[in-house]
């Protein structure tokens, strides 16, 4: 097995780049520039800060992960051109047939939905017919089908503002954007493993907790017409917002895909499938690496969440049933940690516990909306 | 012996089989107060839970799970168990992050997992200074000991990793005693020393006693202000099991304005308070807005936007009589939200608790999305997230209602909401009054069809005769006559279809539809039923509108003509008439008019835990991160004067990195002592 090995020394670091390192860390930079020389005035000191914050850290995602570079070109080029395609006038999206067809929001995100679909069939056709050729395709679509659900995202949130410059945000405001933001984190993080561990062998099992999420995503749009851009109701009217959400779903993303991983263990260690997939020990350092991130981004979201509950509520924890429910999916996988630092509880044990904390974690994202009442009122089914 | 058992008990409590035991009971404990819903009126347990079970439940705490005895001691239990965790660990890990164990000896090295074997053949010296440099390069710190068989060269790296475990470690105890001071706790202990009682929420705020009164110098608080415009409040509420305490303010709140802004789609836009603010003790004072999301932080208390409230809006209201027959004059009320009216009336002995109005109701009064299928469907969903515009849906204000309760002598109560305006559906137009026995039900509406001037006159007359006992014959006669005419040849008709007419009356007064339903099912052979309801409904039409041209006729109107319009509002009143039945209050109460008030909640909190638990926070955050992503790494090369040297690698973690790490190393290590190997400068750096 082959293993990435990233640069460590700093000075190291600078002289490995090539060409394309540095043409990447260039349009960063000018494009940040650009973003504040041109919308400055529209811009308060945090979007300033979490702008230019962006510049050192996409690089370095960039740096340490090749195929990151194309991948943020590819959402960039298609969300300036859904940008660029709309002039200004929503009513387009049903005019021009790129918009209509390729990447309107709706449209990216339902091109994003058939992709993973794909992926995971290809996935499995790979896996199954120990073919290399279906694992490279699934891989190839689903890093297609996260470059337009991202560019997809990010036309939606200029859509929001031409719906009315009021009811312009951020779309990660309600479970269908969510559901849309768990789905790519999950890809991209997913997409991250297989690269750094050289297997493709992981991702039929990922693949379907993503496509899951994706069928429930079709399922609340087409039903419930839930993909409607809907204006901020005065409690989600905080920067907190921003920084609270996304760092959670990479919480929830990397559960989810250590939870998947954990199948894989329990079968690859019941002899099924076994010659097949990555070695035991394999997928335990998977499982391992997705609980650690999950955990920290986690950590950093609750905070985040109880930093944002005392300005908006006024209590930093009131033990609302999301918070509640947080804390207990947050004292989950330290216990998980923790087991897996004592000797002795080790594989299955630990593979168990990571596909009962996707339960879990699961009711803590959509179970608390459905069952329990409280303060966190978007989404209720 | 004795000492023996201490020591037991803190190996238990510091051991990582009790933290994850701990850490998983929490978990589970946490659960049950997401399940029960909290801090809710003990009245609304009692009726949950029945008489059983609700007292077994108050003493396990299930309705302050939070603050129970019996949830403390388990946060106790994980201060305890993590401090003396660090306790344990303090020495062990600062020796571990300050030494090298340069004195390992070669037997012990050799049982290590990572180990390979390094080429001689150099001098010892040129090897030392090859190896000394490479570690520098890869950023270890390294020691050398010198013994009699050669040197060993302990290096270590990310010993920051161990700081990590304090950090985080000590964040939890931090965070936890943090949240003690801010939570109920520090409350109960005063009210145990200072002897203070809760007391019944429904008294006024001058009447509440010295025990139930918090003074200024109170540090821990988190109670709510209500306050009406125009008014002002110096003292907050505290909820406390299932009483109040009051909490005094070291300044006055006034509320001059209220406002709650919609977007245009009905959704609530922003919630703010134009508040003045004056020191009690200087008497000084300043302006502000609170909104969501924007508190104001003021003397060590911070204000909050918390909810809102009906301040007391003047109501004007209409009482009309259902009981049936009467031709009772239209009751005038007017009153307060948040009064409570004893209707002077010989006949009904009603106390009118005005407990709420909202100017605005925006409701979806669409009919529902027109479903699209195949591609067509499909397609709708393409295209931008904005909302479709023929999506079935219609959002509209259908303007103010109010909710009030009639209490009856016996103290029962029923809960009531009345809409002001008639409100459009299908094209017809109805003023709807809901109601319900207890607040777990939903509003059962019974929908009143208004007349061609929008007045609910006509029903209420139509009602009047159809449902009076002393006019049934009459309504009865003037029926058969409109269908049969006043022929001798009809009179045999005429005289069976009056008997059938009384009996339909009758029997529609008792239950409306109902009994009508129950009669034919009684009495109609299962093949015939469909046909018999048909003429019942039939015959009640007729004699609802011979009733209709009865009450025009009193008010010397000319009879009507029938027509489309006519008929449906015919339909809707019959129903109306029957469904009235079951409407259970003696009058219907019309809102004429209003002048509202609003009141602001703010939540007024002092918390003396927060700073303890933002830093603590942080330094979690520090910690856990230094905990997961330092990496401690210790290489030991042991290099001889005779013959092959060893290189081994130990980590505090277990992860295939530490392998690969290991293997890159030693691969780079037997490179560079391989005698035929260049001179150390070539070696690349880096990779
Ligand atoms: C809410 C409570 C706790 C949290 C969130 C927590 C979190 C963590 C985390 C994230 C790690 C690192 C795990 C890894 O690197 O894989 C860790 C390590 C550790 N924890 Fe905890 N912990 C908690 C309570 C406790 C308690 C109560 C104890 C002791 C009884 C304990 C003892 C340890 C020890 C000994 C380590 C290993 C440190 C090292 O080797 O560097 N923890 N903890």
């Amino acid at each position: 097995m082959e293993l990435a090995h990233p640069a460590r020394s700093p000075s190291g670091v600078l002289r490995n780049r090539d060409l394309f390192d540095w043409l990447y860390a260039l349009a960063l930079v000018a494009g940040a520039g650009l973003a504040l020389v041109r919308y400055g005035a529209f811009m308060d000191i945090y979007d300033d800060l979490i702008l230019l914050l962006h510049v050192p850290v996409l690089i370095a995602i960039g740096w340490y992960w090749k195929p990151f570079r194309s991948f943020l070109a590819a959402v960039a080029g298609l969300s300036l051109a859904s940008i660029w395609l709309y002039q200004g006038d929503l009513a387009r999206a049903e005019q021009v047939f790129f918009l209509k067809y390729l990447i309107s929001s709706q449209t990216a995100i339902m091109w994003m939905s058939a992709l993973y679909f794909m992926a995971t069939g290809a996935y499995w056709l790979g896996l199954l017919a120990r073919s290399e050729f279906g694992e490279k395709t699934g891989s190839t679509l689903v890093w297609i089908g996260t470059a337009m659900g991202t560019a997809g995202l990010f036309a939606r949130w200029y859509e929001s503002y031409l719906v009315g410059p009021e009811i312009g945000h951020i779309p990660i405001s309600n479970l269908y954007e969510v559901f849309v933001l768990f789905s790519l984190i999950t890809a991209l993080l997913y997409l991250y493993y297989e690269l750094r561990y050289g297997t493709r062998r992981m991702g039929a099992f990922v693949m379907v907790v993503i496509s899951a999420a994706v069928a429930f995503l079709l399922w609340y749009a087409f039903s419930r017409g839930a993909h409607e851009i809907q204006p901020l109701i005065p409690a989600l009217q905080s920067y907190w917002m921003k920084v609270h959400v996304p760092t959670n779903f990479i919480g929830y993303g990397a559960f989810a895909l250590s939870a998947m991983v954990g199948v894989a263990y329990l079968l690859v260690e019941r002899g099924i499938l076994a010659s097949r997939l990555p070695a035991p020990r394999v997928l335990e350092d998977v499982m391992y690496k997705a609980i650690a991130i999950g955990f920290a981004f986690f950590t950093i979201a609750t905070i985040l969440g109880a930093l944002w509950a005392a300005e908006a509520w006024g209590t930093y924890w009131q033990w609302d049933p999301k918070e509640t429910w947080a804390l207990i999916v947050w004292l989950n996988y330290a216990a998980w940690l923790h087991m897996r630092l004592t000797k002795g509880l080790r594989g299955t044990m630990l593979a168990w516990w990571a596909v009962v904390g996707l339960l879990v974690t699961t009711f803590a994202f959509l179970g608390v909306n459905m069952f329990l009442s409280g303060l966190h009122s978007y989404g209720n089914l | 012996m004795q000492r023996s058992t201490s020591k037991g008990l803190f190996e238990l409590f510091s051991s990582m089989r009790f933290a994850i035991s701990l850490l998983t009971v929490l978990a589970i404990a946490s659960v049950i107060g997401t399940v029960v819903k909290q801090n809710e009126p003990f009245n609304a347990y009692l009726n949950q839970f029945g008489p059983f079970w609700f007292p077994i439940f108050e003493k396990l705490g299930l309705y302050a799970v939070y603050n129970a005895g019996w949830f403390l001691v388990i946060l106790a239990f994980l201060v305890l168990s993590t401090g003396l965790c660090i306790a344990r660990q303090t020495a062990p890990m600062l020796r571990e992050m300050r030494g090298f164990r340069e004195h390992a000896r070669e037997v012990s090295l050799r049982q290590f997992a990572h180990q390979a074997e390094l080429p001689g053949g150099l001098p010892l010296g040129e090897q030392q200074a090859r190896v000394a440099a490479y570690l520098a390069q890869q950023g270890f710190k390294a020691r050398s000991d010198q013994r009699e068989d050669g040197v060993l060269l302990a290096a270590k790296q990310g010993s920051a990793s161990r700081a990590g475990y304090f950090l985080a470690h000590g964040a939890i105890v931090l965070i936890c005693l943090g949240g003690l001071l801010d939570g109920n706790l520090p409350l109960k202990v005063q009210m145990w020393l200072g002897g203070k009682q809760t007391t019944g929420g429904n008294q006024l705020i001058a009447d509440i006693p010295e025990s139930a009164r918090l003074g200024e110098d109170n540090r821990s608080y988190r109670g709510n202000v209500f306050i009406p415009e125009g008014r002002a409040a110096n003292v907050a509420v505290v909820s406390l099991d299932d009483g109040i305490l009051i909490q005094e303010l070291p300044f006055t709140i006034s509320l001059k304005k209220f406002h709650i802004d919609h977007y245009e789609n009905g959704m609530p836009k922003r919630f703010a308070s134009d508040i003045i603010v004056t020191d009690d003790a200087t008497g000084e004072s300043f302006e502000h807005t609170i909104e969501v999301n924007r508190p104001l932080e003021y003397r060590g208390v911070t204000m909050y936007q918390s909810s809102f409230d009906d301040g007391g809006s003047l109501l004007k209201i209409a009482g009309r009589n259902l009981a049936a027959g009467s031709q009772a004059p239209v009751l005038e009320i007017e009153g307060r939200v948040g009064e409570t009216l004893q209707l002077n009336h010989p006949r009904f002995n009603y106390a009118l608790e005005l407990t709420g109005f909202t100017p605005f109701n925006v409701e979806d009064m669409g009919e529902g999305a027109r479903a699209a299928e195949g591609a067509e469907g499909f397609t709708r969903h393409l295209g931008s997230g904005a909302r479709a515009t023929d999506d079935g849906r219609e959002l509209r204000n259908i303007g103010p209602s109010f909710t009030f309760k009639l209490r009856d002598e016996a103290g029962q109560a029923r809960e009531f909401k009345n809409y002001m305006l008639p409100i459009e559906q299908g094209g017809r137009w109805y003023l709807y009054t809901g109601t319900r026995a207890t607040q777990a039900e939903a509003f059962r509406f019974l929908r009143l069809p208004v007349d061609d001037d929008g007045s609910i006159d006509t029903w209420f007359a139509l009602r009047d005769i159809v449902f009076d006992p002393a006019r049934r014959d009459e309504l009865a006669r003037r029926f058969a006559h409109t269908s049969f005419g006043d022929g001798e040849d009809t009179a045999e008709l005429r005289k069976r279809l009056i008997e059938t007419a009384v009996n339909t009356l009758m029997l529609f007064g008792e239950k409306g539809y109902e009994s009508i339903g129950t009669f034919i099912e009684k009495g109609v052979p299962q093949a015939e039923r469909e046909r018999a309801a048909d003429v019942f409904v039939k015959i009640l039409q007729g004699l609802v509108w011979e009733a209709w041209q009865m009450t025009r006729e009193q008010t010397g109107q000319a009879p009507l003509a029938i027509d489309e319009p006519r008929a449906a509002y015919l339909r809707d009143a019959i129903a109306a008439l029957s469904d009235s039945l079951f409407y259970e209050a003696p009058l219907f109460m019309q809102l004429t008019g209003y002048e509202q008030v609003q009141a602001s909640v703010l939540q007024v909190t002092r918390s003396p835990g927060k700073p303890l638990v933002y830093i603590g926070s942080l330094l979690l955050v520090l910690g856990v991160f230094a905990m997961l992503y330092i990496r401690e790494r210790r290489l030991f090369v042991l290099l001889k004067h005779d013959g092959n040297g060893l290189v081994t690698l130990s980590s505090n973690r277990k992860a295939i990195d530490v392998d690969e790490t290991f293997e890159r190393h030693a691969a780079a290590l037997r490179g560079l002592l391989d005698p035929a190997a260049p001179a150390p400068e070539a070696t690349p750096r880096g990779q």
